[in-house]
Parts: C-alpha cells; structure tokens; sequence
C-alpha cells in the first residue's frame, strides 16, 4: 500500500537540475533509504517532502492528500504536514531543557497538560532519556542529542519520519548502536522512514527499500541485497561496497587486460551484447574473489604487490598485467605472500562499457 | 639495533597522572605504533619524544644519545633533535606555498640553492604532489596538505618519523589510501617511524610492531599485527582490537553451561576450578547452521552490511555477534531471517576469568 | 637516496639544555608586564589613591560628600538616565533592524545592511554638531522651518534635551547591538529554526521561541557595550547638554578640571565621578562576560541552507521606505548639512548658491593655523600611537596567548584593564602621572596626549592580535621546532607572517578612530596641541560655527576614505 507517493518530482535552482523527473511510492511503514554521493540530490528531496523546497514541477501527496504541487501553486507549510524530522546536526535547542525540547511540538498544538507530560515522558522513555530529561541538551554527547532529536520528532506520533543522515555527527560504535536503535523504535511506532545518507552501510543495514541517486537521476530502486548483487550499472556496482575494475581492451575478437597480451581465458569472456566494443571494463569484488591453483578455469594470473593483515580480514593487493585489483579474504583463509605470482578466479564478474 | 629508548619515563599535569614509570624502546626501520584510547597519554609520550614536553623523571635516547633526562639537567630542544614530525592536523603554513612549505627545514640548515631546489622537486614527486608546487595551502584538500606534511618531515633525511594521528582529519576512502602510502614510503626510505592513534584498522595495516595503551597510559602488550589481534594478552586487547564477544560461562559439575541454559560449550573447557567464565571470541570465530552439533540458539537481527551478512544471536539469554560473507551466505542457504532458530559452533575461542569482564565493560 | 647521510643530533646538542629561551621569555613577560602598569595600572592607581586618600590617610567620608554635592549627584543620575535610555533604544533599533536585514524578504539587504553600519565611522559629536544645527530650539533649520512655514510657535523639537541627547547617541551606537545579533543570525545553524517549523511552529512562534532566545547573549552582550561606551561618552553631551545644564560624569570632569586649572578639590571630585566611572564599567564587563560564557550556545554548525525568509508581504515596501527615511534621516542628512555649513560665508545665512564656496575649506587646509596644527598633531599622534601600541599589543598577547611562563597570570589580569577604563578616566589618571608631581611633567606637551592615547587604544591592538595568534595553532610551531627551526627563527619565518594581518588591523583600529578622537585629547589639549577633535569643538563653543563644520566636514572624508581602504585592504587579506 503506498503511502507517501512523488510523482514526476523536478527540482530545478536556475540552469541546474538537482533532481530530475523522481516518481516513487513509499509503503506504510517502511524504511525507505535515498543513497547517493553529495551534491545528488537526496537531501534536496528530502526538503521538497519536508517542504522546505519548493518544486519546479511534479507533485507530493501523502496518503490522499496533496501536499506540493507548482502546477496548482500549493503548497502545505512544514508546520502543517505533521512529519517528524531528524538532522544531521541534531538542531536541538540549547536555551531548553531536553524535556522541553520533546515537549515544543505538543506545546504548539495546545495539547492539555497531561497529555504533554504523557506522551513527552513517552517519548523521553523510549529514548532511554528520562533520567536527563530536566537538563541541558548543551552537557549531552553526540549521541545524546541525537536520541533527544528523535524523542522530538517521535513526541506528536507522527506516520512519516524525515531523516537526514541523522548518524553521520557521530562516531562509527555510537552509529552502529544508534542505527538499531531506530530500527527498534520503527517497529514499536510504526511510521514510514525516509532515510537520506551517503553511507552505504547505514542504509542497507536500516532498510527495505534502496534509492541509489546520481546527479538528480535515480540509478536503481530495490531492495538492499538486490542493489548489491544485482546492480544496474557501472555507477550503482562502484557505490555500493569495494569494488575493483579491470580496464579490458579488445582486438580481432579476442579480449585482453589491458597491458597483458595474454587472452581472457575462456570461462571468462564479454557478455553476447558487449563483445563489439573495443573497451570493457571487468567488475568484481574484492570478497568475491579467491585464490585457485594455475589450471582453474577463468583464472587470472597475478602477482602479490602488498599483503595487509586488517584483524578480521586480510587485505591483497594484486597486479594483473598493469592494473591492480584487490582481494579481501577472511583472516583464517591461506593466501599467497607479497611477490609470489598467483591465480585469481572471480565469483561473479559483471561487465560494463568502457572508457575508450 | 634499537633507535629510541624511553627508560621509567613519568610525566602529570597537575593531578593528571599520565605516565608512571613507562619502559619502551623501539627497533631502527621498523614502523611501530602507539594504539589506544583518546587519553590514554600516547600523543603525550610522541610530544616527549619530540621535545615539545618534558618529563617529570625518566630518560629518553634516541640513537645512543641522552636527549631528555631531568634528573641531568639534559633537555635538548625539538630543533636539534633532528626528528620529522607530522601532526593531526597537517600544520602546514599557510602563507607558504608547497614549495617554501617543503624547503624550510633545509634553508634553515642553509643548504645550497640547487641543491635544495632538486631535493624539494625530488620529495614533492615521491609524495605525489608534483606540479602543485606553486599552490598555496588554501587550494589544497586535506589529504594533499598532508602530503605537504609528509614531504616536510621527510626531506631533511631524518631517520626518525613521528606521525601523530596524521590520518584521523581525512575521510575513509582517502584514510585507507594514505596509510598504505605511508607504508610504502617507509619501506622505500627505511626510516623508522613511530605512529601514533587510536583507529585500529590502521595500526593494523601499517605497523612491525604496535603497543597497545589502556586509559591509565599503561602498556598492555607489545607485538607484531598478527600476535596483537590472535594471541591478545588479555580482555582489554582483545576488545579493543575488534568487535569482541564475551559470553558469561558458568561451570556446573564437569560440565560448562552457556548463559543462563542448560548447553554445554562445544569447545576445551578452561584450565582452572573458577566457577564463572568469560568465553571470548570474534564474530569470525563462530560458524552458523540451520541445524547439526552446536549450540542452538535464535537470530534476534540479521543486517546485510553489503559484502557482510551480520547477525546477533541469543543463546539461553547471551548475546554474540557472528558475520558471513553474503556471497558465500547465499550459496550456502545461510541468509537468516529475524526470529528463526540457528546452531552455531567454534573455530576458536579464548578464556577469560570473569572477574575481568567487569574492567573491560567499564572501558 | 643516494647522498643520505643521516641526520640525528649534532653533537653539540649533546650538553646541557640551552637556557636562553628561558631567559627570552622572562624579559618578553616583564617588558609586557612593565608597559601595562606604566601605560594603564599607574594612573587608575593614581586616581583610586587621590580619591580615597587625603593627607595620607584613608578618608571615604569626603568621598561620599563629594558625591552626594547636588552637581556631582546629578552628573551620575544623569549618566544613568542617559546610558539606560541609549542602551534601550539602540537595542531595540539594531535588534529590529538586524533580524530585517537576515530573516526577512526586505529589498536591497545587502545593501541597508552596510548602510545600517556607516554609523560606526562617523564620529558621533560630529552628529550632534550637525543635529545643533537641525534642531537647537530656535537656530535649528528644522524648527525655524516649521516656526516659518508652519506657524509654530515654539520648536517642533528642542535637541537640547535628555531625550534629544537620548536620539542622537541612539543614533550611532545602535550598530553595536546590530552587528552583533546580524552576526549571530547569520551563523546560527538554519535546522534549528527548521526543526521547529516541522514541530509545527509557524514562523512568529519561531522567531519568539527559538530565534530570539537563542540570540539573547549575543544582544544583551551588544547592549552592555552600548551601557559602557555611553556612560563614559563626552562628545554628544558636552555639544547639547551644556546649553541646559546637563552634565554626564565625563562632562562634569572635564569642565571641573577645565575651569578650576588643576586645583585640588577639582581634582578630587575629577578622581571620585572616574571611580565610580571605573567602578560601573568593571561591572558592566564582568556583566557581559557572565552573560557570554553562560549563554554561549553552540548554534553553529551542520549543512548550511539558506534560513528561512519571513514574507513580509504588504508590509515589505512600507518598511522599505522606512529604512530608506531612517537612513536618510540619520546618515545623509546630518553630513550634507556639515558639508553645506562647512561652505556658508557666515552662519546663519540660507543655502543659496552665492553663499555656498569652498572658501572655508581652503581657510582652515591652508591658512588657518589652528586647524592646520591639529590636522597635523591628529595625523602624528595617530600614527605614533598606533604603531606603539600595535608593537607592544603584539608582544603582550603573544606572552598571554603562546608562552608558557610563569607569572602570566599577573599579565593576564593586566591585559584585561584597558578595556575597562574609560577615555575621561585615562586622561585624569594621565594628568595625575604626568603632570610633573612624579618627576616627569609632560602636561601642556603633545607626549601626555600620546601616552593617553596609548593606554587608551591598548584594548584594541590586544583584541585583534591575540585574535590573530589564536589562529596561529601550537601545531604550527611546533612543525617549524622539529624542522630545525630554533625559537627566533620560529617567531620570524612563521608566527610574524601569520599575525602580521592582525597587527595591521590593529594599527587601523587605532589610526582611523584617533583622528577623531575628542574625550581624551579635550582633557589634554593645550593651544599648541589641539588634535582635529579639539579643533571642532572649541571652534564651535567659541561660535567659530561654519569653520568647525568645514574642518568636521574634512575629517568626515579623512575618515570615510580611511575606512574604505581598510575594508579594501581586510576582505583582500581574507580572500
């Protein structure tokens, strides 16, 4: 059932479109991530749901009601779409105290007193925040003020929540552990998530729903493990994890690494549809990737240029003809040492158009 | 042949005991780190090394010569210590271009012009900053200043490189770039260089050796990369070097119950009649199953983190973290959903008496 | 790599610790120390001890005699009344006018926001000559005009009054609050007000429950620098309250010690109204500072966007026009009418074109020598002055800011004193110094104007370099130290290049406002040692009118070049 709905949403400032043309639908309740470098357009669109932006065209309705439209000069005021919202720099006032800062929005709707103090208490109780709840948020830690910012936006009980890389102020344990924390506080309300973040860990792990973005044109909508296995393009293969590209250049039907004159070996050739092109360029992952003995078929012959123990997993660094690739294995797997040659068989290449 | 020694060094601010009686030397070539907490005094130890402070007592050598020793009266001051020192935050001047930024240790130890012109361009290519010798530090991103820095400390020949979280101000992608550079560089000029930081995926990749600091400016183990991360000499090590589980064990009989439930511990029982336990392991110690040997238990949240399948599992009220690579977790039939049943078992676990899981919850 | 010979302690290192720099900074702290008590500490010592001590003995009876005289009593009610009424109004006029310029949908922001600062520059006992000129009771062109055309029978506004002095120091001082709440707003991070509009706050809940608060500090801050400036200001109550006898504490000074050629009594009374003086200024400080370290919010911060705008909808061109008639009325007016003064043949006379000439300019450029000296003594004394003090400021904070040595603490209390002693206050202290009883008499001379002036702009020149040296981070020098640089070599190749914008901007600091300077100098002048201040001033009570608005109208273009240059000079600087 979709619930928050951007049909043909465009965004233009002056002769630049920050977004182009976004039509999407948003289930009730669902986690609904918008991922993509800065300067994409996902926080744009954030802003035109909020209704902080205005729209050069297209429109926003949530449930059945409209809420922007240019075409018909509407547009509901931030103060009246009841969302909740989260931002990057926590925006928590500091000449209120944390259980006024919760409270702010119930005051504004001229709530009965014990309604306030009961659904701020509730908030503030979710939040793991009652014991503060009579302080500064100024002597609260990063990740304080965060939960003080969420308390806010969960106090008027709102269907959609607005989250504007809400984790990116802090520090990487604090994130991980705030990230659940959202996730937990989703299920206990109920409300749809609009997720915006540049951090591609953050959203696969928070939502159902993936939008990967490229300069204000959407690359892929699906789920997390459909954008990581089965990306769309080039862009959305590099965004998304490690990646390695393998620069392939082809002549008289057969493929090479560029600056090796050895062929591909068989079980690794182009896809049907990209054996004319003169260039490819042959993807994988780092993970997906193992270390086979000389006569594996689709093996690629290497040298070990660097070997890094990281703990967990231990880093490669292999050079095949010119060009490097990195190879990750987990830290018990044997591997070969810093200039010994090797073979290399990727898991699941993926092939894309090269640069010419 | 050891490079610096630093003999019962001790050093407080006012009541801030930061360092008490620490012992250390340091192996010429090799790449050796201070890992710890935020506070935990190893910018303070690098800054004593350097010159900039001096301690309460103790002595500090560095190639056979006393260089700090209060009890001598020997302080020799950071500009005759002969040291490359980079700093967090890039300290590059700002009203020098790259060039002059390069050049300046060598025109105060008045070098000739060409040759210093040829030495500058020589280090400014190493580092990567060839044709931006012109700029000013304003027009440069955090990672090229850095370089500067780096070229800076590197172009007097010294033979010792202190690098104080150079890393910690750049993003990511540029942080894991620069720190196999780092590496590279020191293996090409064979300098000896002591890094200080916190971040220990970094440690990791870049040391010989690393010594891991606690809160109280104590040194808890010494050793290579390897050593540090598989043979941690206790809980705090362990947890700091990693994502870390520890699962209360309690000894009924013969037998070593898990949590709160009645399974025993498929794994060597410790050596000791304790009666509580800590079992530690990492979340790449533990194999997950649909079914088979092993303790049976539920997956209480599963996060795809892209290349990582992440889990958090409860077995009979203990929680333990266990991760799959995804490629393999959908080969294998291992993509578990919230709420399903699992068996999961060990490639390797660590016991810890369970006294000291009380200290490491504190950190 | 080929050539490495390396490099690692020279032998010569391998002795005791070279104490020199130890040394260095024990000189670097005294100097400091000894220019602040010479300069400041002394003559406020001075001051405090012929006010409290007569005969050599500890007397507060006679102190609180002097002060209960019904002329020294109402000086200080009037002082209070005076500050409280400017501190008021300019508060509510620069408040009201900063949040137009940065959170409304006003016309020409940019351009009413700089408007809205030219008072800074312009000296405002040169404003209220020109509002003499518009509205004394019956000389006045505003109320003639209305006595004339309207059939008034009185004036339309008598400026010689609490309320007109009230006005016209509102006038130019409101930038003080201005510039300060423009520069919170403009800095505070939008997603504060954001997240309120999401809360479902509209916009004038907004600017009532967070915007304003949020900014309190940086307005009362604003508004107790108005207090302190106003309470010790000369120049628009000696022009406009004389006339009806209205006397401020530093008005009430300079005319005891004027009339009475340094005698003793009047110069007990001259060292009790400065205590007190002192005594309020100190508090408004520590005030200030209480309400800043308190009420320091971090509101910046985040992504920045555009805050949000008020439509102000109908009321947009209305208070468009407003803004332009302020400015007209405040700004253009009061000039062109000193420039039109400045060219009449004899006051008095209407503005026609055959009594309009330059002739007056040229009179008091080229042949006048009264004003051709203090042209001459403004210009030496400011640069003098201002290279001294921009030296000295330099040395004193840089002990303050990067040296660690031990008896700071004393420098640091010192360092704070500048700011807290008042012009009139620094001309007695200076006359109790210098006025040969200890020695040296430099009263009469051009020097006793220099050191006053020195103690006097020792405030600024602190202010913009430790401002300076607290960009120049410790890690910076410390680079140079670890590169081989000794501790001198340090200081020149790397913290003087640094600091050197914020010396400059101390110099101007110091020049640009002592060619106009009129507080202390009045106090000090004689006939050969007027500054450009003094000219205007005893020109005008002598009656000289038309000549003290010509040369007012040259040092209203001295200054206004000089403030252009500087700003010319700063935004280079900065980019």
């Amino acid at each position: 059932m979709s619930h928050i709905r951007l049909v043909n949403v465009t965004k233009k400032f002056g002769e630049v479109t920050a977004v182009n043309a976004l039509s999407l639908e948003i289930g009730k309740g669902e986690c609904f991530s918008m991922l993509g470098p800065s300067g994409c357009g996902k926080t744009t669109t954030l802003r035109m749901v909020a209704g902080f932006e205005d729209l050069s065209d297209g429109e926003i309705y949530v449930g059945d009601r409209l809420l922007s439209s240019p075409e018909r000069n509407y547009y509901l005021p931030p103060e009246k779409r009841n969302f909740g919202m989260v931002f990057q720099a926590f925006a928590i006032w500091p000449h209120l105290s944390v259980y006024e800062n919760v409270a702010f929005p119930l005051r504004i709707r001229k709530l009965p007193a014990a309604e306030i103090e009961k659904r701020t208490n509730d908030a503030l109780r979710s939040t793991n925040l009652l014991q503060v709840a009579a302080d500064s948020p100024a002597n609260l830690s990063g990740g304080g003020k965060q939960r003080v910012a969420l308390a806010r936006a969960l106090a008027i009980n709102p269907d959609v929540m607005l989250l504007d890389e809400p984790l990116s102020s802090l520090d990487p344990h604090l994130r991980e552990e705030m990230r659940f924390e959202i996730k937990d506080l989703q299920r206990k309300y109920g409300f749809s998530i609009i997720y915006v973040t540049h951090d591609q860990a953050e959203a696969m792990a928070l939502s159902d729903r993936i939008l990967v973005m490229k300069s204000g044109v959407v690359q892929q909508i699906d789920t997390p493990l459909n954008v990581y296995t089965n990306p769309a393009n080039k862009f959305v293969f590099s965004f998304i994890g490690l990646s390695n590209f393998l620069d392939i250049v082809c002549t008289d039907g057969k493929a090479f690494v560029r600056g090796s004159n050895a062929p591909l070996p068989e079980n690794l050739t182009p896809p049907e549809d990209k054996r004319g092109k003169k260039a490819l360029s042959l993807a994988s992952r780092p993970s997906e990737i193992d270390f086979v003995s000389e006569n594996t078929s689709g093996a690629l012959r290497g040298v070990v240029n660097r070997k890094a123990f990281l703990g967990e997993i231990i880093d490669y660094q292999i050079k095949i003809g010119e060009q490097e690739i990195r190879v990750q294995k987990g830290r018990r797997a044997p591997g070969p040492e810093p200039g010994e040659a090797c073979s290399v068989r990727m898991l699941r290449p993926f092939w894309y158009a090269g640069e010419e | 042949m050891e490079i610096i020694r630093i003999e019962g060094i001790a050093k407080s601010y006012g009541n801030h005991q930061v360092h008490q009686n620490l012992t250390l030397s340091i192996e010429r070539g090799e790449c050796f780190t201070l890992l710890g907490p935020s506070g935990c005094g190893k910018t303070v130890l690098l800054r004593l090394i350097a010159g900039f402070e001096t301690p309460d007592a103790g002595r500090i050598t560095i190639a056979n010569t006393v260089v700090t020793d209060p009890a001598a009266g020997i302080h020799i001051p950071p500009d005759q210590r002969g040291l490359g020192v980079v700093f967090q935050d890039y300290a590059v001047w700002p009203h020098m271009t790259v060039f002059e930024n390069v050049a300046y240790p060598l025109k105060i130890a008045k070098r000739p012009e060409n040759e210093l012109k040829n030495r500058v361009m020589e280090i400014v290519e190493m580092v990567g900053m060839k044709g931006l010798e012109r700029r000013l530090p304003s027009e440069l991103s955090g990672g090229q200043q850095q370089r500067v820095a780096l070229a800076r400390a590197l172009i007097a020949n010294s033979s010792l490189l202190l690098l104080d979280e150079p890393l910690s101000n750049l993003d990511a992608n540029l942080r894991e770039e620069m720190r196999f550079e780092i590496k590279e560089l020191q293996r090409k000029l064979n300098v000896t260089v002591l890094y200080v930081t916190h971040d220990q995926e970094i440690a990791l990749a870049i040391s010989d050796r690393l010594a891991i600091m606690d809160q109280e400016g104590k040194v808890r183990q010494i050793g290579n990369p390897w050593e540090i991360f598989e043979r941690p000499a206790d809980p705090f090590v362990f947890n700091f070097m990693g994502i870390a589980n520890f699962v209360p064990v309690r000894r009924a009989g013969e037998a070593y119950l898990v949590g709160n439930g009645e399974q025993i511990i498929p794994w060597e029982p410790p050596k000791g009649d304790a009666p509580k336990w800590i079992a530690g392991f990492r979340p790449s110690d533990v194999q997950i199953a649909p079914q088979g040997a092993g303790l049976r238990g539920t997956v209480k949240r599963a996060s795809f983190l892209g290349a990582m399948m992440d889990y958090l599992i409860e077995v009979d009220g203990a929680h333990l973290r266990t991760s799959i690579e995804t490629h393999e977790a959908v080969a294998r039939g291992l993509m578990f959903k919230e709420g399903e049943n699992c068996v999961i078992s060990f490639r390797d676990l660590l016991w810890f008496n369970a006294d000291s899981l009380a200290e490491v919850v504190k950190q | 790599m080929s050539t490495s010979t390396q490099k690692m302690i020279t032998p010569a290192g391998n002795t005791l610790a070279p104490k020199s720099s130890f040394g260095v900074a024990q000189i670097m702290l005294f100097l400091s120390i000894a220019i602040l008590v010479i300069v400041v500490a002394v003559p406020v010592l001075l001051i405090f001890f012929n006010a409290f001590w007569v005969n050599g003995e500890f007397n507060l009876r006679d102190v609180v005699k002097i002060i209960l005289e019904p002329e020294t009593y109402k000086a200080l009610i009037n002082s209070l009344i005076i500050a409280s009424g400017t501190t008021l109004g300019s508060t509510i006029v620069g408040t009201f006018f900063a949040w137009l310029v940065t959170r409304t949908d006003l016309p020409y922001k940019t351009f009413m926001k700089s408007m809205f600062l030219v008072p800074f520059m312009l000296p405002s006992f040169i404003g209220a000559l020109a509002w003499k000129m518009l509205l004394s009771p019956h000389s006045g062109f505003i109320n003639k005009f209305f006595i004339n055309h309207f059939g008034f029978t009185g004036p339309l506004f008598d400026i010689y009054s609490y309320w007109g002095i009230i006005l016209v120091e509102v006038m130019y001082l409101f930038p003080f609050v201005f510039i300060q709440v423009c520069g919170a707003l403009e800095r505070m991070d939008p997603t504060l007000e954001e997240s309120a509009r999401i809360s479902g706050a509209g916009l004038f809940t907004i600017t009532r429950k967070i915007t304003i608060p949020l900014v309190l500090p940086s307005i009362l801050s604003g508004a107790l620098l108005i207090m302190l400036y106003s309470m010790a200001h000369f120049g628009t109550v000696a022009v406009l309250g004389i006339e009806n006898g209205i006397f401020n504490i530093p008005t009430l000074i300079y005319q005891r010690i004027h009339q009475s050629g340094g005698s003793f009594d009047s110069i007990r009374t001259g060292t009790v109204l400065a205590t007190v003086l002192v005594v309020s200024a100190a508090l408004i400080i520590w005030l200030q500072r209480k309400i800043l370290s308190k009420g320091n919010y971090q509101i910046i911060g985040g992504k920045s966007f555009r805050p949000m705008e008020l439509k102000l909808r109908t009321l947009r061109i209305p208070l468009f026009i407003f803004c332009l008639v302020y400015i007209g009325f405040t700004i253009v007016l009061p000039t062109v009418v000193i420039f039109l003064v400045g060219g009449l043949k004899t006051y008095g006379l209407p503005f026609t074109w055959e009594n309009l000439s330059l002739k007056n300019y040229k009179f008091i450029l080229f042949d006048y020598k009264v004003t051709k000296d203090a042209i001459w003594n403004s210009i030496t004394l400011g640069l003098g002055a201002a290279l001294i003090t921009m030296f000295a400021g330099g040395m004193i904070s840089y002990v303050i800011v990067k040296m660690k040595v031990r008896g700071k603490g004393i420098l640091e209390f010192l360092g704070m004193l500048p700011f807290s002693v008042p012009g009139s206050v620094i001309a007695l202290g200076v006359i109790l110094a210098w006025g040969g009883k200890y020695g040296i008499n430099l009263y009469n001379t051009i020097w006793i104007i220099l050191v006053a002036y020195i103690a006097r702009y020792m405030a600024f020149s602190l202010k913009a370099n430790s401002a300076a040296l607290e960009q120049v981070h410790d890690s910076l020098v410390e680079a140079a130290r670890s590169c081989g640089a000794s501790m001198w070599q340090t200081l020149k190749d790397i913290v003087l290049p640094l600091v050197r914008p914020g010396m400059l901007a101390a110099f101007f600091l110091i020049f640009l406002p002592s060619l106009r300077e009129l507080t202390v100098s009045i106090m000090l002048y004689a006939p050969t040692t007027r500054t450009i201040g003094v000219a205007i001033y005893t020109l005008n009570e002598d009656g000289e009118t038309v000549v003290s608005a010509a040369l007012a109208g040259i040092a209203l273009i001295l200054i206004i070049v000089g403030d252009t240059l500087i700003n010319r000079f700063t935004k280079k600087a900065g980019a």
